[in-house]
C-alpha cells in the first residue's frame, strides 16, 4: 500500500527505473531475543491487525504455534531448547521477513511490480500483480515467502505498511509487553541493540551479537541474539546471501541468453543474405556430371 | 527414373505429432521469454495475462513432454547415429554454404537433423524434470533448496539451447530447404527432392508413392514452391 510512488525504491521485473525519489529514513525493528517471554501477543496482533483467518495450531511438544509460517501467518515466534554444559536455555526467535536491503525475492520475481521495495527498506509483496510462480521463495535465503495454494499467490509480512506510512508502528511492536519488540529509524535501532549487547557482555554472556546480515545488504529487522556466534541454533543462517543460482540467473546467464538468442536470429539473417535457399535443380544436376 | 513423381515422406501421424510439438514448444517458448525478462512480459499480456499463462506453461509443458515422447518413440531409429553421419558431419560446412553437390548422401534423416532430434530430447527431459522442481517449489522442502536453485540454472540453460536449435530449425525448414514445409504439412516430397537431400533414404527405405491423381493440386503447389 504505497503511500506514494515517490517512495518506490525498487519494482521486480521492470524495464525502468523506479520512481522513488524521496528521501526518507530506514525503518527497523528490532527484536531483543533475550527479553522475549514467548507470549505470543506480536502473533495475535499481526493475526487480528492483517485480518488474516487463523490457522489451526499445531501440538509440537514446544511453545511453539505452528511448524511454519504459513501464506496466512506472517509472524511466527520460534522456540528452541538448547542445552550448553548442563544449562538449559529456551530460545525464541521472531521468524519474519527480514526486509533485507537487497532483496533475493525480488531479485528473482519474473512479474512486474508483483514486488517492491520502498525507500523506507519495507519489501512488500502486491498479490494482485503476483502470478503465483514461487521464483521470491527461491531467491529468499531466509525461507519466508509462503503460498497460499488457493489463490495460487505469496504471502508474507508487510512490516504493517499501512501502519507504518500513517506514523504508526507496526501492530507487533505495539503489542509487545516487554519492548522486546521496537520500532525506530534503522540508525536508533542498532544504537539501542549495540547498546544491548553491550550490556550482556557486562553481564557475562560474552556471545551476545546483533544479528544484521551485512551479505543481503542488512535487514530492516535487526536481532539481538543471546549465542550471536551461532545464530543456527535459532534457526537463522550464518551468512544469509541470495543464492548464487539466482544471482547467476539474472546476472550473466541472462545477458549470455540474450546475446546468444539475438546472434542467433542474427546469424540466420546473415546466412540468408549470404547463401540463401538451397536450389536442388542445380546441384542434382552437379550430381549427374560427376556421375 | 523419370524423376517427376512424388513420394512419401511424413506419414499423418508423424505429420500430427510434428504439429502438436511445434504448437506446444513454441506456447512455451513465447510464455517461458515472458518470464525470462521484462522487457517480453507483454507476451504474457497478449497470451491472457501473467497469472493465466503461468497457471497453463506447466501443463502444456506435460503436452510437449507427452508428444516428445511419442515423437521419440516413433523416430529414434531413423534418428541413430551412423558411421554415415561422420562424412557428413565432416562435409558440414559445404552443406551450410549450399555446395550440396561436395555433400555424402543421408538416410531418412541427415545429421544436422539429428543432432536436433537428440538436442530436443535430451534438452525436453531436462526442462521436465527441472520444471516439475519449479512447479511445486513449494513442497520442495528447504533442506532440499539446492534442488531450487538447480532447477532454475537447468531450465535456463536447457531452454536456451532448444531455442538456438529451434531458430536453426524454423530458418531451415521455412527458409532455406525448398519444399521443407510443404513436407512437414502435406506429407510428400518430390522424388527429385528425396534424390537430392536424403539419396539414401529413397533409396533403400522406398517410400510409398503417390499415385500422381490423388494430389494434382499440391503437387503444382510443390513445384511452385521449389
Amino acid at each position: 500500500m504505497p503511500t506514494s510512488t515517490l517512495e518506490l525504491l525498487r519494482i521486480s521485473a521492470t524495464t525502468a527505473p523506479a520512481p522513488g525519489v524521496r528521501v526518507v529514513p530506514t525503518i527497523t525493528k528490532l527484536v531483543d531475543t533475550t527479553t522475549c517471554i514467548g507470549c505470543k501477543a506480536c502473533e495475535v496482533a499481526c493475526q487480528e491487525w492483517n485480518d488474516l483467518p487463523p490457522e489451526t495450531t499445531v501440538q509440537m511438544g514446544t511453545y511453539q504455534t505452528l511448524p511454519d509460517m504459513t501464506a496466512n501467518v506472517w509472524n511466527l515466534i520460534r522456540f528452541r531448547e538448547h542445552e550448553d554444559n548442563g544449562a538449559l536455555s529456551w530460545l525464541m526467535r521472531k521468524d519474519q521477513c527480514m526486509h533485507c536491503a537487497d532483496p533475493g525475492c525480488l531479485a528473482a520475481c519474473p512479474a512486474p511490480g508483483a514486488i517492491v521495495q520502498y525507500t523506507n527498506g519495507i519489501v512488500d509483496f502486491q498479490q494482485d500483480q503476483c502470478i503465483g510462480c514461487g521464483y521470491c521463495m527461491t531467491g529468499c535465503p531466509f525461507d519466508v515467502p509462503k503460498f497460499h495454494p488457493k489463490t495460487r499467490r505469496v504471502y508474507k509480512c508487510t512490516m504493517c505498511v499501512d501502519r507504518v506510512s500513517v506514523g504508526l508502528q507496526p501492530a507487533c511492536v505495539k503489542a509487545c509487553p516487554t519492548s522486546c519488540l521496537q520500532f525506530g529509524t534503522k540508525d536508533a535501532m542498532l544504537e539501542i541493540a549495540n547498546a544491548r549487547v553491550a550490556q550482556l557482555h557486562a553481564n557475562g554472556i560474552t556471545h551476545a551479537a546483533v544479528y544484521d546480515p551485512q551479505g543481503v545488504g542488512g535487514t530492516s529487522v535487526v536481532t539481538v541474539l543471546a549465542h550471536g556466534d551461532r545464530p543456527e541454533l535459532y534457526g537463522l543462517p550464518r551468512d544469509p546471501t541470495i543464492p548464487v543460482a539466482v544471482r547467476v540467473w539474472k546476472g550473466p546467464l541472462k545477458w549470455i541468453g540474450n546475446l546468444a538468442m539475438v546472434g542467433g536470429l542474427l546469424g540466420v539473417l546473415v546466412h540468408y543474405v549470404r547463401f540463401g535457399r538451397k536450389d536442388h535443380q542445380q546441384s542434382v544436376a552437379g550430381d549427374q556430371s560427376k556421375q | 527414373m523419370s524423376g517427376g513423381g512424388r513420394v512419401v515422406r511424413y506419414v499423418f501421424r508423424e505429420r500430427v505429432l510434428h504439429a502438436l510439438t511445434a504448437l506446444s514448444y513454441v506456447y512455451l517458448l513465447l510464455t517461458g521469454l515472458a518470464f525470462w525478462t521484462p522487457g517480453l512480459y507483454w507476451v504474457a499480456a497478449v497470451l491472457g495475462g501473467g497469472y493465466l499463462t503461468r497457471l497453463l506453461h506447466p501443463w502444456v509443458g506435460l503436452v510437449f513432454s507427452g508428444v516428445l515422447l511419442w515423437m521419440f518413440l516413433t523416430w529414434r531409429r531413423d534418428m541413430r547415429i551412423t558411421p554415415e553421419d561422420r562424412a557428413w558431419r565432416r562435409a558440414m560446412r559445404h552443406y551450410i554454404r549450399n555446395e550440396d553437390a561436395q555433400v555424402p548422401p543421408a538416410a531418412r534423416f541427415n545429421f544436422g537433423q539429428k543432432q536436433l532430434f537428440w538436442l530436443m530430447v535430451i534438452g525436453g527431459l531436462a526442462l521436465l524434470l527441472s520444471g516439475l522442481v519449479l512447479w511445486f517449489v513449494a513442497s520442495i522442502p528447504w533442506q532440499l533448496r539446492i534442488l531450487r536453485d538447480a532447477a532454475i540454472l537447468v531450465h535456463v540453460v536447457a531452454a536456451l539451447a532448444t531455442i538456438g536449435g529451434f531458430i536453426i530449425h524454423l530458418y531451415m525448414g521455412l527458409a532455406v530447404v525448398p519444399e521443407g514445409l510443404h513436407a512437414i504439412v502435406h506429407g510428400d516430397v518430390s522424388e527429385e527432392w528425396a534424390r537430392h537431400h536424403h539419396a539414401l533414404w529413397l533409396e533403400r527405405g522406398q517410400p510409398a508413392r503417390v499415385p500422381p491423381a490423388t494430389m494434382p493440386a499440391t503437387k503444382n503447389d510443390a513445384t511452385s514452391r521449389g
